[in-house]
């Protein structure tokens, strides 16, 4: 195990996030605005935004998108940080978690004491075809130029997990089934909605527009339904696809000697740990990805802790299939087993390791540049027992975690946060 | 042949001329497909072409529904999915590509481990024109 440690301590003081969707009416700048001040506001003790000495912003579609690159110092200028220094970070989905590294190994470094970082997103002005065909510029040239979609991907995935360990697609179905009654208690989930509520709606919309009322008699009956769940890459349904969404995050980071003037709960970055992987045809194995675990291999090294010692997480459910895996490659469950242990509740809420409790990304959304900071605000919130109707039931929370892809697992890390 | 750059434009160009070229290092004869222009076990960049024998088996697969705008334009839509997959190659590499040939309206068809063979896919013409990698039921 590796044993690098910060050169000195980092902890979160702030965190908010906008609510995630589709939103006709607000752009990236205002979404993260949404985020910055909830931020601010979320700081116990205060904190002088002037202070604010440096900022990294995570951000992948914005140069197509929306046709405006150099996204950094607009959003700077936007909160008034003009003219201190800010970075962009892309590593395509994970790009926020790359800014709360750099971020943080800035501090570490003795270079800054407060600092920004976060991402935004704004992805739902295009058409599905072109938010799927920017996405796949993440992915593999090999697999991207032969029309491999990130839901192709996955779906692959699964067909090689399916056949190695003998789970199947209903396997994944309590996975969508859980995310969602997770989701249903976020106010800030693009869906925040259970299976169930969205079946009664259709219900009620049938039954008012005189067309033929669906008679599913629970949840994995709609889910097998085509015309409610229709397929986007077999073995991947359109639930078991996170959505297209809109939104911005953002966490404002100390040195760990001066967090106690902005807050008697800091949160304290304990393990950060990052990794990168190789197109498909070249991974070791279809049913792992190697960069999630270089990522665990730096993180449970930094900390010193082992998967045992990991109480809940926030994994990158892009699709239900890559929340299994990150279960297993991240060590929460051996190979193999992770569905196992989903179909036993192991992951819900109540469970001895909850996994996603915000919804995941399936049900919170995916504003991909926002994601990675928006899973440290679900942590956070969540260690200082501030997650309202969604609070892990255990009083005794002390370690969570949040791990994040970026492309089809081109980028993966893993960040270990601790209350103390 | 041997004269040509080990990269991407090499390997498409090969491909329009229906052959699945990779490259192997002559110090240490550590096999890539697609090529490789360094070594990434022992760093030579003494690499020379192999030609690949095109059969293998089917590792991993889907059928993709919603596909980008180029694939859109082959024809392929919501009601017509198309196969890609990942090939276990009898040289031991593995391929991503389409898997043509397969029952395309049941996705439970193909079956994991099945026998298949490459075919190459033109498309286009002119200065558009591109091959991709394809394989089939042997």
């Amino acid at each position: 195990m590796q044993k690098r440690k910060l050169g000195r301590g980092v902890a979160v003081v702030g965190a908010g996030m906008s609510k995630f969707g589709m939103f006709k009416d607000k752009d990236s700048k205002y979404l993260f605005f949404e985020g910055f001040k909830e931020c601010l506001e979320s700081v116990d003790k205060g904190i002088d935004p002037a202070d604010i000495q440096a900022m990294w912003l995570g951000n992948f579609t914005n140069d197509f998108f929306v046709h405006q690159g150099h996204w950094g110092p607009i959003i700077a200028d936007l909160i008034g940080l003009a003219p201190r220094p800010v970075t962009r970070t892309e590593g395509a989905c994970a790009a926020s978690t790359l800014a709360l590294k750099d971020a943080a190994y800035s501090i570490a470094s003795g270079m800054y004491d407060i600092v920004l970082a976060g991402g935004v997103e704004e992805m739902s002005k295009c058409s599905t075809a072109e938010a799927t065909e920017g996405l796949a510029l993440a992915g593999s040239p090999y697999e991207s130029q032969l029309g491999f979609t990130f839901p192709g991907v996955f779906a692959t995935i699964s067909t090689a997990y399916f056949n190695k360990y003998g789970a199947t697609h209903e396997d994944l179905e309590n996975i969508t089934i859980k995310s969602h009654n997770n989701g249903r208690l976020n106010p800030k989930a693009q869906f925040n909605v259970s299976i169930r509520d969205i079946m009664n709606s259709r219900i009620e919309r049938a039954r008012k527009k005189g067309e033929p009322v669906p008679t599913w008699k629970d949840e994995k009956e709609a889910l097998r339904d085509p015309k409610f769940n229709p397929p986007v890459a077999w073995p991947m349904y359109l639930y078991d696809c996170c959505p297209i969404s809109d939104g911005g995050s953002c966490v404002i980071l100390v040195a760990e000697e001066i967090a106690k003037r902005f807050t008697d709960n800091p949160i304290y970055i304990i393990g950060l740990g990052q990794g990168s992987g190789r197109a498909l045809h070249d991974c070791p194995t279809l049913t792992s990805l190697e960069a999630n675990k270089n990522a665990a291999k730096e993180a449970y090294g930094m900390s010193g802790l082992t998967p045992k010692d990991i109480q809940f997480s926030e994994v990158h459910d892009c699709f239900s299939m890559a929340e299994l895996i990150h279960m297993e490659d991240l060590g929460f469950f051996k190979e193999g087993t992770a569905f196992k242990a989903v179909n036993e509740g192991y992951t819900k809420l109540d469970g001895p390791m909850p996994i996603n409790t915000s919804g995941g990304l399936k049900c919170k959304g995916h504003p991909v540049g926002a994601t990675g900071t928006a899973q440290i605000y679900e942590v956070w919130e969540q260690l200082r027992g501030e997650a309202g109707p969604r609070q892990i039931p255990n009083k005794n929370l002390r370690f969570g975690a949040s791990q994040n892809l970026g492309g089809t697992g081109g980028t993966c890390t893993l960040t270990i946060l601790e209350r103390r | 042949m041997e004269e040509r750059l080990f990269n991407d434009i090499s390997f498409k160009q090969f491909l329009n001329e229906e052959k699945l070229m990779g490259s192997r290092c002559k110090k240490c004869g550590a096999l890539y497909f697609p090529p490789r222009p360094i070594c990434v076990k022992c760093y030579s960049s003494e690499m020379e072409w192999v030609e690949m024998s095109g059969k293998g088996k089917l590792a991993a697969y889907n059928y993709t529904y919603v596909g980008p705008p180029a694939v859109i334009a082959e024809g392929y839509d919501r009601q017509h999915p198309y196969c890609a997959g990942v090939v276990e190659m009898e040289e031991g590499l593995r391929a991503v590509a389409r898997i043509e040939g397969v029952d395309l309206t049941n996705p439970e068809s193909p079956k994991i481990g099945m026998p298949l063979k490459v075919a190459f896919r033109h498309l286009g013409e002119g200065e558009n024109a591109k091959t991709l990698l394809a394989f089939e039921p042997l």
